[in-house]
């Protein structure tokens, strides 16, 4: 029972990582997409690409933190007070990014369009990396057991956390630049299939780097989670390489739908081969999974609330993201300026 | 560098707790009618404009539906805000009991993913889904907005009626009985009440900017209807509050009865207990001021015994057990507050029936307007004081009888600094907010000429309509 509470904890963590980390990197993008002229195009896409669907996979991390307090209290009691610092960083930045990408949609003036573009990129950044240091500040064994506090800057500012950091920001935009060239190809813009592609593979290259790179690094520093990636982790690492060498080759010529899968399947892999090296605590070589457990009574209503959402939730993602490939979710309400669904005005 | 550290580290995290965490709920209270109750009307506006043809009730739709994706997402990223700060505040509390307390967010969430998933869906889908389909897609987000404020009010009503433990001698939790946590005492009448609020409030807010729109001149259909809706809305929600209200209050004398001496403000317990409009306890303890109805706090704590209903009071228990004088003079004023503002509206929702009654119309009167047009920030004011009761009358705990708020905070000392950051970061969101929301309504309504072309489900609807 604790096992499979366990299980759905990572999973969620996954898909916020993934879907919620995908909305993030296309805040990354939007961040570079230079002036608002140059900009305009790429911002287009962006916006189309995740307005529909950003809220519905930022409440993967809702459902992560709840099912990590109720199951794991004391694991979530350490964490936050450890995490004191960047947790905070990472809510407001949360609240940056949401609120002004949807203010952004609401305003006419190019001006105050680009004044909340800018909140929405920067803070889309800074949240994927602020959970990227918490990650690694976990992994790393920095937050003791016992719902109590670890150090309030070592457990965030150190070599994993700043890896894990760089790699979260790394993966996200990767993973957004896969999706964001397929966007592109769904709406039929050449040009704009060509921007994300040459992006994708550099973030990708990026993200292989910054990944090997970090090898060095965890073994000096978190022998544990080296240890763990390296033997019951490996496949999952292995299948994330893979998948992510496979998304940019799929890429070439007109974008593949196996490529959004593949960029997907890389970063799933990432966050999963992460749970199973570390496999089974929670908090390294603290804390464990059946320690830490809530008793069974909670964990099976969290375990009821899941069966539920498999039941309820899925269907509703599916249709969700089905509507949305197929263009049926194009734009907020009707278009109220002219005949033609068309926005002419982006930071 | 470690001086600075030093003098910046070295305040006490309690007090800033708890000022951080009530400014956040303040502000994200405000979002939740919105969001639990706005769908509801845009809703009705839709079927209306579907089934009648009624081209004004589709355009309020579809223009709600807009204004309501920028209040939701506020909402949303808000209330996000709250689920970090369970630990980043009260790590000690989570910690503890987080198993029970957590057991109402697992469904939460459920109902919270049902309502972004569909709210999304329902808001981009207005150009491309068929008409019914469409509306269908919007019928699911406020099902999930109410049942997931019962959740969230089922963590708080387990806060005020810790049950559903079991505990060992020691006090740790040793088993939960979910459905005993979910379903606790206070659950069934405080969530009414808050999901009624949500109806209330949200009606009386929306219908307040109509009324403003009318006050100026707009009074063609399209404003006549979104006032009407909204306020309907809120006109029926109202008498229903007063019940469930008066409902909980007498749960509130029954089982916290510290609580409700803070409420009537009652220093010594005695039958035959007055109730005092504002006034105040004074630094001994004793009442001050106000004016004093003999018996009535005992004749509604219980009519069956009238004026001979024994109330409990403050010195009941010992004063580190109970809300301090500061606590219970917020508490008590916030009653008042509570009750005379929602009994004001009451009457004032009565001039409403009483027109459509007598005269098959809204009331015409620049005086109704007035009236109707303030409804929204009462009705906030009103919502904030009964939350206000409900928190602050807790106090000193945070589990009721098992856990104190001073035990259960962070021990981090820069809460301070986080309290100043939060607090500026939400006065910039709200009145951002409230710009772009008038920026939007200001843009619909100066584009009148294009607005004419454009009636949602396309060209050929509007040619067959006009």
């Amino acid at each position: 029972m604790d096992t499979a509470a366990a299980i759905i904890l990572f999973a969620a963590v996954t898909m916020y990582a993934i879907f919620g980390g995908a909305d993030f990197g296309a805040g990354f993008w939007d961040l570079t997409a230079g002036g608002t002229k140059r900009g305009k195009r790429p911002r287009e896409i962006i916006d189309h690409s995740i307005g529909p669907v950003w809220e519905a996979n930022h409440v993967w991390l809702i459902f992560t933190f709840v099912v990590l307090w109720t199951c794991f209290p004391e694991a979530y009691a350490s964490i936050t007070w450890t995490m004191f610092l960047p947790l905070t960083l990472a809510a407001l930045g949360i609240v940056l990014r949401g609120a002004s990408f949807a203010f952004r949609k609401a305003v006419s003036r190019i001006r105050d369009q680009r004044a909340f573009g800018a909140a929405f990129a920067v803070s889309s950044v800074l949240v994927p990396y602020c959970f990227g240091a918490v990650a690694g500040g976990i992994a790393s064994g920095r937050v003791p057991a016992g719902g109590q506090a670890g150090d309030p800057w070592n457990s965030w500012v150190n070599p994993t956390s700043i890896w894990a950091g760089l790699l979260a920001v790394a993966v996200t935009a990767y993973v957004a630049a896969v999706l964001l060239t397929w966007d592109a190809g769904r709406l039929s813009d050449d040009t704009m299939v060509g921007y994300f592609r040459i992006r994708a593979v550099a973030a990708g290259v990026v993200a292989g780097v910054v990944a090997l790179v970090g090898l060095f690094v965890v073994r000096n520093d978190a022998r544990y989670l080296f240890d763990g990636l390296t033997s019951r982790g490996l496949p999952l690492v292995i299948v994330s390489v893979l998948a992510g060498l496979a998304a940019l080759v799929l890429l070439r010529g007109q974008p593949h739908r196996g490529g959004r899968v593949a960029a997907v399947v890389a970063a799933g892999a990432l966050v999963l081969g992460w749970g199973v090296a570390q496999w089974d605590y929670l908090l390294p070589e603290s804390l464990t999974v059946s320690q830490a457990a809530a008793p069974p009574g909670t964990i099976a209503a969290v375990l009821f609330a899941a069966g539920l959402a498999a039941l309820l939730i899925v269907p509703a993602f599916v249709l969700l993201y089905v509507l949305d490939q197929k263009s049926l979710l194009p734009e907020e309400g009707v278009d109220e300026s002219s005949g033609q669904a068309t926005r002419t005005t982006h930071a | 560098m470690d001086l600075l550290a030093a003098v910046l580290w070295q305040v006490n995290p309690v007090p800033w707790a708890r000022a951080q965490m009530a400014f956040t709920l303040a502000f994200h209270i405000i979002l939740v009618p919105l969001g639990v109750s706005w769908a509801a009307m845009t809703l009705i506006a839709n079927y209306r404009g579907i089934k009648r043809g009624d081209a004004d009730a589709l355009r309020l739709a579809q223009r709600w539906s807009k204004y309501m994706a920028v209040t939701f997402a506020v909402g949303a990223v808000t209330g996000t805000v709250l689920s970090f700060e369970f630990g980043l505040l009260w790590p000690q509390f989570m910690g503890n009991w987080g198993e029970a307390f957590g057991v109402p967010f697992a469904f939460e969430g459920l109902f919270f993913f049902t309502e972004a998933i569909f709210i999304s869906i329902y808001i981009y889908g207005w150009r491309r889904l068929k008409p019914w389909a469409h509306f269908w897609t919007g019928v699911p987000i406020p099902i999930a907005g109410v049942f997931g404020s019962a959740s969230v009010i089922a963590a708080n009503a387990w806060m005020n009626s810790p049950q559903g433990v079991t505990l060992d001698s020691a006090g740790n939790i040793t088993d939960v009985d979910p459905v005993g946590v979910i379903f606790n005492d206070a659950m069934p009448l405080m969530a009414a009440h808050m999901i009624v609020a949500a109806y209330l409030v949200g009606g009386f807010l929306i219908a307040s900017v109509y009324a403003t729109g009318m006050l100026r001149g707009r009074r063609d259909r399209y404003h006549r209807l979104g006032f009407i809706i909204p306020f309907t809305v809120a006109a029926i929600a109202t008498p229903v509050q007063m019940g469930v209200g008066d409902g909980l209050a007498r749960w509130v004398y029954a089982n916290q009865p510290v609580k409700f001496a803070a409420i009537e403000m009652v220093p010594q317990t005695s039958s035959d207990v007055p109730e005092v409009l504002l006034g105040h306890l004074n630094s001994s303890g004793e009442v001050e001021g106000g004016i004093a109805i003999p018996g009535l706090a005992s004749w509604l704590s219980d009519p069956s015994t009238g004026r001979a209903t024994v109330v409990q009071g403050l010195d009941s228990v010992p004063a580190d057990q109970r809300p301090t004088i500061r606590e219970v003079n917020i508490v008590h004023l916030c009653w008042d507050l509570m009750v005379g503002l929602g009994t004001l509206l009451f009457l004032f929702t009565l001039w409403y029936w009483a027109s459509w009654i007598f005269r098959r119309d809204m009331p015409r009167s620049r005086w109704f307007l007035r009236g109707a047009a303030v409804t929204g920030v009462l009705s906030v004011v009103t919502m904030e004081a009964g939350w206000i009761v409900s928190e602050v009358g807790r106090q000193p705990w945070i589990v009721y009888n098992k856990m104190r708020v001073a035990d259960a905070a962070t021990t981090n000392e820069g809460v301070w600094i986080t309290f100043i950051a939060v607090a500026l970061l939400y006065a910039g969101l709200g009145t951002t907010l409230i710009l772009v929301l008038r920026g939007m309504s200001r843009r619909a309504r100066t584009q009148p000429a294009l607005e004419e072309a454009a009636v949602p489900y396309g060209p050929r609807e509007l040619a067959g309509r006009q």
